[in-house]
């Protein structure tokens, strides 16, 4: 479904803030895996799902989507495969459009034309979907997202998103900038949908208890690395206490390395 | 005030809120500050002035004055999207470089159009039983709000509806399968088109052509989209908004009138006119915050003075 075959990316390249942000990942997803993601600020988690989506491109690898190698293709063509809810709330939506208006913008991927993009039928079509939600979002369909709180517009993204059928979600740490209540909502909502429509989805989480309490398969990254992919009973046995031992495993050579710089 | 001025300023406010239009399309639904403006409005009186100087058709006159738009905001277009210019800087070539366009295509810097046959005198034609002053606002009002229509309409379609979201949230729609640089290509042609279009009426209306009456022309556009914004609450939808660019622009021109009229007792002049128009607009943009403002001293309920959005 997914493959990417030995990606590189470097940002800055040649300047004293060279980063390296990927380098060398391989990995092949598929077909209905839900994958999550963990690993420290600058392990190249956002950069993957980057990669992935087409918003910046490889410097070296190569990105297969169903077969077809997408690796030079554009964002807005890759749409047509990838689904995406970023970890901004502010993200996903157009502010100064309704809720409506918004909806209408995530059903069609390509050969939008010159119909009225709202008509009578998927208006009553968004109101079934908006009333799944169980937020109230149903009797505010003419309001501006701008109006929504933060969880409100997540939710609307999370159904935007998802709305076209994508072979692919990506969930971008898609629930960490709410709070925990509405955090909690957001995710069960994503879970009914991805289960529903049997989504291939990749998700980036902080939180480690999220990373093995859903999906079947989870990968751990470090500077750039995969350094930790398990899944079936392997996964069912890691402990939360198993991952953080290998984070700070990780910190203690990141330890070492800064002294040999020093020395 | 005199009924006669009012009429003037209506017939100008309505022939300029096409070009408002146009600027509302690139300043608003876009976020392009796009000041290829100045040189699209002179470029569709120009072309139009030279096919009506020479005798031809008046109707066709205004239809090569809008291609002749479309193309120089698909240059805009090009600068920005293919050769990655910023927005600004490639308003900016265009313009300059359309001035010696409009200059090529006029041959001179002034054409004349009095005792020639412009829309105006083949419409008026057809009514015998109209005066000329009758005439021109109605049919001014007609093409506006057909204008208006029209554009409503493609704003609500799924193309439209991919630019406004361009405008609003760039990262969002390309990732629903937009390609922006596409929907900025056709927002910038379809601006510069109206706006070309606008110069070309107004050029017939006035009865010349001239090379130098572009300069500013974004200011009063501009002045046009935001004193119709600050009057009209309803920001919701298209509909209300188009209208408000429309009583903007003919509040604009009113306005412009009576000071070019009056403002002589306050000690104004003729050329003091692009001065009274930025004034209006920097009144008319600080005047939102300065209402918040006023409500929080009145209400003294500790708010920070700044309007919801």
């Amino acid at each position: 479904m997914l493959k990417l075959i030995n990606i590189h990316k470097c940002f800055a390249k040649g300047t004293s803030h060279e980063t390296n942000a990927l380098r060398g990942i391989k990995i092949n997803i598929n077909e209905g895996d839900f994958l999550t993601v963990i690993g420290s600020n600058g392990a190249g988690k956002s950069t993957l799902l980057n990669i992935i989506a087409g918003t910046i491109l490889p410097d070296k690898g190569r990105v297969r989507i169903n077969g077809q190698d997408v690796t030079n293709k554009e964002e807005h063509f890759r749409a047509r495969f990838i689904g995406r809810v970023f970890q901004d709330p502010l993200m996903g939506t157009a502010p100064s459009m309704t809720i409506e208006e918004n909806l209408a913008l995530s059903i069609k991927r390509f050969g939008r034309g010159l119909n009225l993009g709202l008509n009578k039928l998927n208006r009553e079509y968004f109101r079934n979907k908006l009333a799944q939600l169980e937020l109230g979002l149903e009797d505010m369909i003419t309001k501006k997202v701008s109006l929504l709180s933060g969880g409100q517009r997540q939710a609307l993204t999370v159904l935007m998103a998802t709305m076209f059928d994508p072979k692919i979600l990506l969930l971008d740490e898609h629930t960490a900038s709410l709070d925990p209540e509405i955090s909690k909502k957001i995710q069960s909502i994503t879970q009914d949908i991805v289960q529903e429509k049997r989504l291939t989805t990749i998700m980036v989480t902080h939180n480690m208890q999220e990373a093995l309490r859903y999906g079947n398969r989870t990968i751990m990254m470090d500077r750039g690395r995969i350094i930790l992919d398990v899944s079936g009973a392997e996964r069912e046995n890691i402990t939360i206490d198993y991952l953080l031992k290998q984070f700070s495993k990780l910190r203690k050579e990141d330890y070492i390395e800064d002294e040999l710089v020093l020395v | 005030m005199t009924w006669s001025l009012l009429v003037h300023a209506l017939e100008q406010g309505l022939v300029f809120s096409i070009m408002a239009l146009g600027v509302f399309i690139t300043f608003q639904i876009l976020n392009f500050p796009d000041l290829t403006v100045d040189g699209s409005f002179p470029l569709g009186a120009a072309i139009s002035a030279k096919i009506i100087f020479a005798g031809g058709d008046p109707f066709i006159a205004v239809i090569w004055a809008m291609f002749g738009g479309v193309l120089a905001g698909g240059l805009t277009a090009f600068f920005h999207t293919r050769l990655k210019f910023t927005n600004l800087l490639s308003g900016i070539l265009t313009m300059t470089l359309l001035y010696s366009v409009n200059l090529r295509i006029m041959g001179k810097s002034n054409i004349p159009l009095l005792g020639k046959v412009t829309i105006l005198e083949v419409i008026q034609s057809w009514f015998p039983q109209l005066s000329s002053d009758q005439l021109t606002p109605v049919l001014f009002l007609f093409v506006v709000f057909s204008v208006k229509f029209l554009l409503d309409y493609f704003l609500g379609t799924e193309i439209g509806m991919a630019i406004r979201a361009t405008g609003d949230n760039e990262q969002m729609i390309r990732s629903l399968g937009v390609d922006t640089s596409g929907t900025k290509i056709i927002g910038l042609c379809l601006s510069n088109g109206l706006v070309a279009l606008s110069g070309s009426l107004f050029a017939q209306y006035s009865g010349f052509a001239d090379v130098g009456m572009g300069i500013g022309t974004i200011v009063s556009g501009l002045a046009s989209v935001i004193i119709g914004r600050s009057l009209i609450r309803n920001r919701g939808s298209i509909n209300w908004m188009t209208v408000s660019v429309i009583i903007g622009s003919i509040i604009y021109r009113t306005t412009v009138m009576v000071a070019l009229r009056y403002g002589y007792r306050l000690g104004f002049q003729p050329g003091d006119l692009k001065l009274i128009s930025v004034l209006l607009v920097v009144i008319s943009l600080t005047f939102p915050s300065f209402r918040g403002k006023i409500k929080t001293i009145i209400l003294n309920n500790g708010s920070n003075g700044v309007e919801n959005e």
